[in-house]
């Protein structure tokens, strides 16, 4: 009698069980199906340029190119070398990526570790001075035109002085240098060392991995940048490729003449490598994303961090 | 004694000299502009050089509530940026879900592979969003190609250059941008919570959906209203960009946000100083707004994020 109800009751246990796991697997496969729809929304887009980039130009005019490249050719890409002001503003954004880069990792590397200076004259004060405008924001014509009266507007300066102080990546690199154990400094400084050459000597090499967080954020946001070049700049010697693509963008079928190579020998081959302002659209798209995808991937961890450490302190 | 106390009060100053270079450049690019709200008090027009005769008062704090046309035109601008704002306020409970849905892949290897793929639109730029919207939507691109061949349109559906539903596919195109980083956060918070408590779970036969509902969930909602409250400090904030390079002629009407209204009034008509009353006000009530949220956070959580 006894024996029949605990195996009853076993068999519920395990009736109850199957069902669950039945339950948690239907979870899982939804997940499956959900996410993988979402990995092909991220993905196809970029997919789809970059295959109607190397095609036929005159099928990806019509938009017949959808899953797969049909008639390959590098055309596209040799041509742009052609496109007007394209090169031109690939220097500029290449330049103003490394330097901008380059001069917020230093500033916030060096204020990030002289806000730990505890003896400093008023320190608090400066400190609170440089986060506050993480909240303050005068607005865009009020900004404009203090560049204007700096005369930062057509100039390239304009694009890296006022990204030089961030007081996002200056929290970062504080943090950071709050994490290291005072004794460091302390020993440096009974051997005689100031406080520049503690940041030299000892300082830079500990600090590394979040100074290339704080790089790796820099350069994307001076890579991306488009609103400082619309406002401050008329001067098309100065504009960046996202401001020329821009451009492309808006601009009438007709700029497919720029890029066109009249030194095509047949006419088949003519029609399908000849620019056509889908064709030039698309490849001055895949080469102001290509540096983004290609670091991107490689540099996943350093922007996981940087946010990382930024929430908890933010 | 005292020479020891002058030497370490120099020694302070010296440090505070190593910074003052940055200092200035601090005050010159976020604090002087400041200094730019005076024009919504004077006639500005750029040509002109600035005067102190053209010295107007509250004349054009006015001039944005006198006019019917142009107060409807500012109640629309209002409408489209609190329509986007709480679109992606009453969604922002979308990238938890997503977080929490993620974690219940085993496959690690899969997991990464979504992480990184839909982080990935997060780091380019609006103009590149732009330019992807256009070469999927355009008259021949590949949305109308493919709608074509399945026979369900005959003539290509100009899909950017609607004023219907703009609201809608503005919110879209952010969250395509957005969901998979914001919802980096939550991946981290829930690699937080105590394993343990999974493990009495599943012992007491817990189903997922369970464990999800009892553990996971509210074991973000920290996370989830700190963020909450930052996104109602922003409230006013929609930035410019993404609006800027979306607007066209026909969905103007729709896209207009504050910030987009604010750039359009100066530099498409010459407005300065209307445009900087405008974004003085609103600047303004972003700093209580944020200053509200904070309060909120600090009573609520005990615990402010600023």
């Amino acid at each position: 009698m006894n024996e029949v109800k605990v195996i009853s009751k076993s068999n519920k246990i395990r009736k109850k069980k199957m069902k669950q796991s039945i339950g948690d697997s239907m979870v899982e496969i939804i997940c499956y199906i959900i996410f993988t729809i979402c990995a092909i929304l991220c993905i196809y887009p970029f997919y789809y340029i970059f295959i109607n980039t190397i095609s036929a130009n005159d099928l990806s005019a019509r938009g017949a190119i959808i899953f797969w490249p049909k008639g390959l050719h590098l055309q596209n890409y040799i041509s742009a070398l052609n496109i007007d002001g394209l090169f031109q503003a690939t220097k500029i954004s290449v330049f103003r990526t490394l330097l901008g880069a380059g001069c917020t990792v230093g500033a916030s590397a060096y204020l990030g570790f002289m806000f730990t200076q505890e003896n400093m004259w008023h320190r608090k004060l400066w400190y609170r001075l440089v986060v506050a405008t993480m909240y303050i924001n005068a607005g865009i014509i009020p900004w404009y035109l203090t560049m204007k009266n700096l005369h930062l507007t057509n100039n390239f300066w304009g694009y890296v002085l006022p990204a030089i102080v961030s007081p996002f990546y200056i929290i970062l690199t504080k943090t950071f240098v709050e994490g290291i154990p005072k004794e460091l400094q302390e020993a440096a400084q009974i051997d005689g060392a100031g406080v520049m050459k503690i940041f030299y000597k000892v300082m830079l090499p500990i600090i590394k991995p979040i100074m290339a967080t704080v790089a790796i954020f820099s350069a994307v946001a001076q890579w991306n940048a488009f609103q400082d070049t619309l406002l401050l700049v008329t001067d098309t010697k100065l504009y960046s490729l996202q401001f020329v693509l821009y451009q492309y963008l808006n601009q009438a079928s007709s700029l497919s003449s720029l890029a066109n190579n009249s030194s095509t020998s047949s006419l088949a081959a003519a029609v399908a490598t000849t620019q056509t302002a889908t064709s030039v659209r698309m490849t001055i798209t895949i080469i102001v994303v290509l540096p983004i995808l290609l670091i991107y991937p490689i540099f996943q961890r350093y922007f996981v961090k940087g946010i990382m450490i930024g929430a908890v302190k933010g | 004694m005292k020479v020891l106390d002058n030497k370490k009060k120099i020694e302070s100053f010296k440090l505070f000299l190593y910074i003052l270079p940055f200092l200035i450049l601090v005050g010159m690019f976020a604090y002087y502009p400041l200094y730019g709200w005076v024009y919504a008090f004077f006639d500005y027009r750029p040509p002109k050089p600035f005067s102190l005769d053209d010295f107007v008062g509250l004349k054009w704090f006015k001039y944005i509530v006198d006019n019917p046309i142009r107060v409807n035109q500012i109640v629309t601008v209002m409408k489209n940026t609190f329509a986007m704002s709480a679109l992606t306020l009453g969604t922002s409970w979308l990238p938890m879900l997503f977080a929490v849905f993620l974690n219940e892949i085993k496959c690690v290897r899969f997991r990464k592979f979504i992480q990184t793929v839909t982080t990935l639109p997060n780091f380019i730029s609006w103009v590149l969003v732009y330019s992807i919207a256009y070469c999927i939507f355009n008259s021949t691109g590949m949305m109308n190609s493919f709608l074509q061949s399945l026979g369900l349109i005959t003539e290509p559906i100009l899909f950017l250059q609607q004023s219907d539903h703009v609201w809608l596919t503005q919110w879209l195109w952010l969250t395509w941008k957005n969901l998979g980083w914001a919802a980096i956060m939550y991946i981290a918070a829930i690699s937080s919570i105590d394993e343990e408590m999974y493990e009495a779970a599943r012992v007491d036969g817990a189903t997922r959906m369970q464990i999800i509902r009892n553990i996971t969930i509210p074991s973000l909602m920290p996370t989830f209203f700190v963020l909450l409250m930052i996104n109602i400090g922003n409230f006013l904030n929609n930035g410019m960009e993404q609006f800027y390079v979306f607007q066209n002629a026909f969905n103007k009407e729709a896209i207009q946000v504050l910030d987009l209204y604010v750039y359009n009034l100066a530099m498409g008509s010459g407005s300065y100083s209307v445009s900087v009353a405008l974004s003085m006000l609103k600047s303004i009530v972003s700093v209580i707004l944020l200053f509200f949220a904070n309060k909120m956070s600090k009573s609520i959580r005990g615990e402010s994020f600023i």
